[in-house]
């Protein structure tokens, strides 16, 4: 008897994910589906890493798989030319600052929304979230006017307080479904153990959602990173941030394809880290949202 | 669940966030407020006119009227059919995505990619890649016998600005979608398996409501972003050929910047702002009814 029973699980054991795969991966329809979905999203991607590597007048007259004569010297270029790699800075400080408020103001806010009733919560909610909404193309002109008045104009600040407008609702938005996956009891022993909130917070609470932080700082940097309409709105020498660096090389003799490619390319490096800092966190899984 | 406690003094912990967002909100939504109820003659002389631009607006007959008119049934149409392609897509991406193994982080960075090319870049991109002469895009279309030109048949144009949409932002319907699959606890799935359950029947009685929220997100988050697409139309199509793809954001830069009518573009982004404001009141009430019908 002792002896049968653990060969049995072992043979449940063996079975089970057998007949799990049978029936998930009956069709090899799903994997053919998602590898073509890889494939599509990939192309575009390719043709950029492709564009970035051959000269301009091979981009405009022929159309080819590979490069014929795959050069670096654009990439060269970028490295080596001070405006490009202080508009590169540039542009990550005022995404970093921007995570950095954006996290820490939506923390507090999302626990309040999630373990409290208090007058207006709802409405205040919705406001943020309308705030989404909010088509930056109208709101150019008057963020402008309203660094311009206070100083700001011309410095990362501005523009890291000006993508706070949509990066903030998002935060308190996705953490505030982190915050509903802590029981709230925990909440309840650090107050029977004498912790004071500020306390509570930041040394029970704030590592308990660490997932959450991550994954929100992925987006928060996300949505900061590729928003330029504002971020050249708000910005003239000092700060100017890659794009517009970018849609300088537009003027200069025509359109130099090549360059704009490598810088593209360059462009999607940062983000790639960032998310594979967080791969996991995401992995891990997480249930948004709750109102 | 038990009934949340009353507590006013959460405000205290919500003021940072308000003051924050109230701060980039409120001035330049002013500002707006204030063109739309004015005329001006240049040279900042402004007078007032009432209601004049909302009436000729939302008045049909009227040039503005009928522009403001057309632009939001382009914009609808494209949001409708951008949000039918890319959730069942993003839906069906994630639930065939690999759910543990080495694989899993080099697959999601790959599927992240197009979402963290900064705007104009991929605009960049497929403005080169949907040509018909020096793109895969548009040559294999043509290579199809399809009659493909993006500055020149508005349809091929309509359908680019639909195709690049789904490739940029299908990417984060199935990071949102894989991340709510992935916190649907196994014991779920093991019922699944001892009532042997189809494949059809896991996905419709387990995995589909869990993920009723997380939808509910995407879908109110990608209709707001389709709402008010700019980027990627103004690089690629600038609008065009004629107005078949002016949406509304598109419009309403060429009436404010390049008519420099503040008035008419003012009153239109508010308009535009309510319209929006009224549809996602209407998600936002769904919500909250299958919250509250959740912890009854």
């Amino acid at each position: 008897m002792v002896d049968v029973l653990p060969r049995a699980s072992v043979s449940v054991a063996r079975s089970r994910p057998r007949s799990f795969t049978l029936r998930r991966g009956s069709g090899l329809l799903p994997k053919l589906g998602f590898a073509v979905y890889l494939v599509a999203l990939m192309l575009p991607i390719c043709w950029l890493i492709n564009m970035s590597l051959r000269s301009n007048e091979e981009i405009m007259s022929t159309l080819a798989f590979w490069p014929h004569h795959p050069s670096l010297e654009k990439y060269y270029y970028i490295l080596n030319d001070p405006t490009w790699i202080h508009a590169f800075g540039v542009s990550l400080t005022y995404v970093a600052i921007n995570t950095v408020i954006s996290v820490t103001a939506a923390l507090p806010a999302a626990y309040a929304f999630n373990r409290y009733h208090f007058i207006g919560d709802k409405y205040l909610f919705f406001w943020l979230l309308s705030n989404l909404m909010a088509p930056a193309a109208v709101y150019a002109m008057p963020f402008f006017n309203l660094y311009y008045a206070i100083g700001l104009f011309d410095t990362v600040w501005a523009v890291a307080l000006a993508h706070c407008l949509f990066n903030v609702p998002v935060a308190v938005w996705i953490l505030e479904g982190f915050v509903a996956g802590v029981p709230r009891e925990i909440d309840e022993m650090a107050a029977i153990d004498g912790y004071s909130f500020p306390r509570f917070f930041i040394r029970i609470f704030v590592p308990l959602i660490a997932n959450g932080i991550g994954v929100t700082a992925f987006f928060c940097f996300m949505f900061s990173w590729v928003e330029q309409l504002l971020a050249t709105t708000l910005t003239a020498t000092d700060a100017l941030p890659f794009a517009a660096v970018m849609s300088r090389s537009y003027s200069v003799s025509g359109m130099d394809w090549s360059l704009l490619a490598a810088a593209g390319v360059l462009t999607m490096i940062p983000g790639a880290v960032v998310i594979w800092f967080v791969r996991n966190h995401i992995a891990k899984g997480f249930a948004l949202g709750r109102v | 669940m038990t009934e949340k406690p009353f507590n006013n003094r959460a405000w205290l912990m919500v003021a940072p966030v308000f003051a924050l967002v109230l701060f980039s909100a409120l001035l330049p939504m002013m500002t707006v407020v204030n063109y739309s109820v004015q005329d001006s003659l240049g040279q900042n002389q402004f007078f007032w006119n009432g209601d004049a631009w909302f009436r000729d607006l939302l008045n049909p007959s009227t040039e503005i009227g009928a522009r403001f008119a057309d632009a939001l049934l382009r914009n609808l149409s494209f949001s409708l059919v951008a949000l039918a392609i890319e959730v069942p897509l993003g839906i069906a991406v994630a639930l065939s995505l690999p759910r543990g193994g080495w694989a899993v982080g080099p697959v999601l960075v790959v599927i992240a990619l197009p979402m963290l090319i900064p705007w104009n870049v991929v605009g960049t991109i497929w403005q080169i890649f949907s040509r018909a002469d020096i793109g895969l895009f548009g040559a294999a279309l043509t290579g199809l016998g399809l009659h493909y030109n993006v500055t020149q048949e508005p349809i091929s144009a309509w359908c680019t600005i639909v195709v690049i949409d789904v490739w940029h932002w299908t990417p984060l319907v199935i990071l949102l979608t894989y991340a709510g699959l992935r916190a649907i606890p196994d014991a779920f799935y093991q019922a699944a398996r001892i009532d042997a359950a189809s494949r059809w029947a896991t996905f419709v009685n387990i995995e589909l409501p869990k993920l009723q929220k997380v939808l509910v997100i995407v879908v109110l988050l990608r209709f707001m972003q389709t709402f008010m697409i700019y980027t990627e139309p103004f690089v690629v199509t600038g609008g065009g050929p004629g107005s078949a793809t002016t949406f509304l954001s598109i419009d309403l830069v060429k009436i404010a910047l390049g008519q420099v009518d503040l008035g008419p573009a003012a009153a239109m982004s508010l308009v535009y702002n309510l319209i929006t404001l009224t549809l996602c009141w209407i998600f936002f009430t769904i919500m909250m009814q299958l919250d509250r019908r959740r912890y009854a």
